[in-house]
């Protein structure tokens, strides 16, 4: 137990320093949620009551697009190296690898998205009031979009041009999380049912990805 | 059952038997569909309310039921392709996924036909609608990852894995979508207190689901057939390069 905790701090570890060092990935995906939402203003107009009215749903749409946009890179970059093969011939459960590598993915895309976000609301004109139930759903929510995300990584890793497919199969499941993450962010309390129902969400994918993701990468890598 | 369930596991023997059962289960599903498609449209009166608009809705909500039926047929072979490795079970699911798809695009486009005169719009972001176009989504991505990989094995495995996937997330997604919003009337068959409507439209109905379903047993076969005999080609063709490669270095 103990081995296989230090095991997957170590590859934890491992993953941050890379993306540390080699930078890129969650900094551009910060960028680009930044100019994707600034786009919004440009299509629909600057009043600000429109603004106001649609800006935790854009912020959202924002975030689930920047997400995807770094998955293609979750399993391909130890795919290519032949690092993953080592990790799947390694005592380390399957599951257990798909945590760490979500975990990572959170803390370097997630988690800069979220100290994202408030920035964007200022230039969307959301209202005061839902900046606090916003940022609390997407803490809840995003981990899903990553194990989610998963998923659909584990099954295209190693496809030519597997980025697009991702996408195809990524997004249609994460409805849900865009759905009661919205009603969260405009329930104006910071603990409304919608994010229970989010966290629920989230619980869901954190069984059921490792699961499907694990048997993803096994037939993969076979 | 499981007797059976291994003879057909056989290919030769599945080529066997549904070559002598196709013919059949094509003429049930022109007869029913021919039935139901003339009491649907001459047949059965026009609704007080909708007018001849009514029967759309027995082209419409059979569609729509198998959308999720197919799906549902799809996620079991998925599993039995999975878990007990049976030859066909992958087959079964690859072969329907295109008839799922045809059947959610049919109950979109007809419910979409159907709402211009009756919402006075051709899209409404109602539940039951969004979530259909969802399946539909759902759909496209298990036969474009059926597409991207160019090894039937391994393909064959991924695809049940997202379509297992799938069918987990379909009742929240549902679920979601219904919390989201709700325009959609209600469905007026399953309610614990009978049908809430005529049997002058019922027996149409009744008819167009069947013909729908005995539809969808014979194009499946169909497909199935048609993957054995790819699959035949592709390992002849693999193993005439293969002799070829080794007269060439001998």
């Amino acid at each position: 137990m103990f081995e296989l905790f230090s095991t997957m701090t170590a590859l934890l570890r491992r993953d941050l320093t890379l993306s540390a060092r080699l930078g890129g990935g969650g900094l551009l995906a910060v960028i680009f949620f930044i100019i994707v939402v600034s786009m919004v203003p440009f299509g629909v107009g600057p009043e600000g009551a429109l603004l106001s009215k649609i800006a935790a749903g854009m912020i959202w749409v924002g975030v689930v697009l920047s997400m995807l946009l770094s998955l293609d890179r979750l399993f391909q970059a130890d795919f290519e190296d032949g690092t993953l093969d080592l990790l799947m011939l390694s005592s380390l459960p399957k599951g257990a690898l798909v945590l760490v590598k979500c975990t990572a993915h959170w803390l370097t895309t997630g988690l800069p998205l979220i100290v994202a976000s408030p920035i964007l609301a200022i230039l969307l004109q959301l209202p005061d009031g839902l900046l606090g139930p916003l940022l609390v759903g997407l803490l809840v929510g995003t981990p899903a979009m990553s194990l989610i995300g998963a998923i659909g990584a584990s099954l295209t890793v190693g496809l030519r041009r597997g980025g697009l497919l991702l996408s195809l199969l990524v997004l249609p499941l994460q409805v849900p999380v865009l759905i009661f993450g919205v009603a969260a962010a405009k329930s104006e309390a910071l603990w409304s049912p919608s994010h229970m129902l989010l966290a629920a969400v989230t619980l869901m994918t954190l069984v059921v990805s490792p699961l499907a993701s694990g048997a993803a990468l096994k037939l993969n890598m076979t | 059952m499981f007797k059976l369930n291994f003879e057909l596991a056989n290919p030769k023997r599945f080529m066997d038997l549904s070559a002598k059962l196709l013919p059949w289960i094509w003429v049930i599903a022109v007869g029913l569909l021919g039935t139901g498609l003339y009491m649907a449209l001459f047949v059965a009166p026009p609704d007080y309310q909708q007018g001849e608009t009514v029967r759309m809705m027995f082209i419409h909500v059979p569609a729509a039921s198998m959308a999720t039926m197919v799906y549902m047929f799809m996620a079991a072979s998925s599993a039995v392709a999975l878990i007990m490795k049976h030859p066909l079970a992958d087959m079964a699911a690859k072969a329907a996924a295109p008839i799922g798809a045809g059947y959610t695009l049919l109950a979109l486009i007809t419910g979409s036909l159907w709402g211009k005169p009756m919402w006075g719009t051709w899209w409404v972001w109602d539940a039951r609608l969004t979530s259909v176009l969802v399946l539909f989504f759902l759909y496209i991505g298990y036969m474009a990852l059926w597409e991207a990989m160019e090894e039937p094995v391994k393909a064959a495995k991924a695809a049940a894995v997202l379509c297992l996937v799938g069918v987990v997330n379909i009742p929240v997604i549902k679920f979601s979508v219904e919390w989201w919003n709700t325009l959609h009337q209600p469905t007026s068959l399953a309610k614990m207190d009978g049908p809430a409507i005529h049997s002058s439209m019922l027996w149409p109905l009744a008819i167009m689901a069947l013909a729908y379903g005995a539809l969808f047993v014979a194009l499946l076969l169909l497909r199935m057939r048609t993957e054995i005999l790819k699959r035949r080609v592709r390992s002849l063709q693999l193993s005439r390069a293969r002799a070829a490669v080794q007269a060439g270095a001998a």
